[in-house]
């Protein structure tokens, strides 16, 4: 996988004198201690994550945790007081403003925790807002704006103001400006926090659907652990200022290495968040001899017996790889008979025991393989 | 012991001294300054004074209809006749076109001066104290030396309200300017805006609704002001009522009198309609500040305003 965005040894620093605080953060204080010598706030704090191409990355952190502020590092609304950041492979933070602006205008764009659409502008004007800083003619931008109002679902809306559309409906208009730019890279900082719960998960649906076509590399920020598990392929989690665990959701729900990540992880819903390849077993049969699958010679399940010398009996579930744990239970509750994971063809996966099911959902046992993020 | 008869600072003599020498040496400087406030002071007035009165009352009746709505309407036209039936049309057209010129002037100074201390925490620091003795100092105050540098008359009378009024439009723009939403200046940086399109696209249009109500208090200022610069020999309605007190004819004085409340309340309800105009409304209000925008944007943005597309009316 290649990585759009790498970031490098990044620090932020707010107060007067950042380069001073510096030192002090690289003869290793604490941040209280720079709060204290510098008068300064330590916002970023050393700092280096990629971000892969073509999916959502989530950096997740609870309030003052400099999640946003490393956002805003990235497009340079903040200017990093020091690091790096790759666009790729070259470094935004050493460029002049001119370059600067084309990088915004071209390729990345961001969507906002409170829209910030211009209230007196129409939809349709917000969303070609991007395109006009780039002095693209009037009929063509509103071509473009259109395009993008469809995608999202408000082609009627284009002459209404900001102020008549509901939260969701703003957040689209903000989503549609972003979009509309063609711009690779989208930065959503709290992008559908501001919103209602319904509503959010509307948006976090909408927004894998999106992205299901598009493509973007997406940095998504956000308080929320749940719409980081949903919505990203890969999760950073930061704490006063520095990322204290990055990995894909599983890895960080199985092993969430601080104390501070298992608080969020402990109440996972693991039966939503794995699925069947993760806890199955590749061999069909038990045990030589004892109970288990029947392949034949392309692979493909044909029954299913307690042993050997048993006729195989067609009583058994298949589900997917991809299906995740809670669907396998469902499925599983109420009939007898083992569960098989065949592909898509057919074809033989693994076979998923009742207690390797239970052990799963439970959370008792690593499981086996390491599957797909179904939250 | 301190005698204070004997032992003071001059300071009355220094500051006598330091304009005398200002007037001697700087006479061509003031001149200057002098000329544009002229000629637009006498364009104005001659095309007041040219309009017929009731074309005039027309006029005036169908812009505050439009802008306030009936009621200041049927207030405009019927506070419009008093005026003419007192007498007293010409001195009124006389103090608008004074009031108008100020108006214009102080647009031209006070807006740039506001964006400038907005966008510079040091150029706001040098200019708030300015204003604030600006503000506090009494307006008879500033007549003296104004007559020393640019003689008596409607033209410096013009130059005394300029200074009066400015203040006002000065801070409100400042404020206007940095109380616009942070995030609305973030998404204009996030998507590559120059720093003149951030002024022009993002922070004027959203300060414009306090930079209006700064205009209102400038007008405010400038009707008050315009009528103590008869004192330094200014024409219009406080020349009225000063001949009035002058003669101890107090008859004519109130007429006067009636005259600059009248006009304060037209001018007031006018500038106060488009500040507070509700800018979903579809309305003068945004052809204003799309009005402003060819006016002062330069480049390629008269097209933008002037082509209506049905989205675009709405804007």
């Amino acid at each position: 996988m290649t990585n759009r965005i790498e970031i490098r040894d990044l620090y932020k620093i707010f107060g007067s004198h950042p380069q001073e605080a510096l030192k002090l953060v690289r003869e290793g204080k604490s941040k209280a201690e720079i709060l204290d010598e510098a008068s300064a706030v330590l916002g970023v704090n050393n700092v280096s994550l990629s971000i892969p191409k073509g999916s959502i990355s989530v950096i997740m952190g609870l309030s003052g945790s400099g999640k946003s502020t490393l956002a805003r590092c990235v497009n340079r609304i903040l200017e990093p007081d020091a690091g790096q950041i790759l666009l790729d492979g070259e470094d935004i933070t050493t460029c002049d403003q001119s370059t600067l602006r084309e990088i915004r205008r071209r390729r990345m764009s961001m969507v906002f925790q409170n829209f910030g659409l211009l209230p007196n502008q129409t939809v349709i004007d917000n969303v070609s807002f991007g395109l006009k800083l780039r002095k693209v003619p009037q009929a063509e931008r509103y071509r473009k704006a259109g395009e993008m109002l469809e995608t999202v679902g408000l082609s009627s809306w284009g002459s209404h103001l900001p102020g008549e559309l509901s939260g969701g409906m703003r957040q689209r208009v903000g989503l549609a400006r972003a979009l509309a730019t063609e711009a690779d890279v989208l930065i959503m900082d709290e992008a559908f926090s501001a919103l209602d719960p319904l509503i959010r998960t509307d948006m976090q649906d909408e927004l894998l659907r999106l992205q299901h076509s598009l493509h973007k590399t997406v940095l998504f920020i956000t308080h929320d652990f749940q719409e980081a598990l949903r919505l990203g392929s890969k999760i950073a989690i930061m704490a006063d200022g520095a990322v204290i665990r990055d990995g894909t959701p599983q890895e960080i729900v199985l092993d969430p290495q601080h104390e501070y990540v298992a608080a969020f992880t402990r109440n996972v819903d693991r039966a939503r968040l794995f699925d069947a390849s993760s806890v199955m077993t590749a061999e069909p049969v038990d045990h030589p001899g004892g109970a288990g699958f029947v392949i034949d010679g392309d692979g493909r399940v044909t029954g299913w017996r307690g042993n050997e010398s048993d006729p195989p009996s067609p009583d058994f579930i298949s589900v997917s790889p991809d299906t995740v744990l809670l669907d396998i239970a469902a499925k599983a509750a109420g009939r007898k008979g083992p569960v098989a994971v065949v592909d898509d063809s057919g074809r033989f996966q693994g076979k998923i025991t009742e207690s390797a099911l239970l052990a799963g959902i439970a959370g008792t046992s690593e499981p086996q393989n390491k599957g797909r993020a179904h939250a | 012991m301190l005698d204070a008869d004997t032992v003071y600072i001059p300071l009355d003599r220094w500051i006598q001294t330091a304009i005398e020498w200002i007037a001697l040496h700087f006479r061509p400087a003031f001149r200057t300054v002098r000329w544009p406030i002229d000629e637009l002071l006498n364009l104005i007035e001659g095309g007041l004074q040219a309009t017929p009165p009731l074309l005039f009352i027309l006029i005036f009746a169908l812009l505050s209809l439009w802008l306030a709505g009936r009621r200041t309407g049927v207030f405009t036209v019927v506070a419009l006749f008093v005026i003419l039936l007192l007498g007293i049309w010409e001195p009124t057209m006389t103090t608008l076109a004074l009031i108008a010129t100020a108006i214009v002037i102080c647009v031209i100074i006070g807006i740039p001066i506001g964006i400038l201390c907005a966008r510079s925490d040091r150029a706001w620091r040098i200019v708030r104290p300015i204003l604030d003795v600006m503000q506090t100092t009494p307006s008879f105050v500033y007549l003296i030396p104004v007559v020393m540098l640019f003689g008596v008359g409607t033209v410096p009378g013009a130059v005394a309200v300029i200074v009066v009024a400015v203040p006002p439009l000065i801070r409100f723009t400042n404020i206007g300017i940095r109380g616009v939403d942070r995030e609305l200046i973030e998404a204009g940086i996030a998507f590559g805006a120059t720093d003149r399109q951030l002024l022009w696209e993002i922070q004027l249009p959203q300060a414009l609704p306090t930079i209006l109500g700064g205009l209102n208090q400038t007008v405010l200022m400038a009707m008050v002001m315009s009528v103590i610069v008869a004192m330094i020999g200014a024409e219009g309605l406080g020349l009225v009522v000063l001949q009035g007190l002058g003669r101890l004819d107090v008859g004519r004085a109130a007429i006067g009198g009636i005259g600059i409340v009248l006009m304060a309340i037209i001018l007031d309800r006018l500038t106060q309609a488009v500040a507070e105009r509700d800018p979903k409304k579809g309305s003068p209000f945004a052809r204003l500040a799309g009005a402003g925008r060819m006016i002062m944007g330069g480049r390629g943005r008269g097209a933008d305003t002037a082509t209506s597309t049905p989205a675009d009316s709405k804007n």
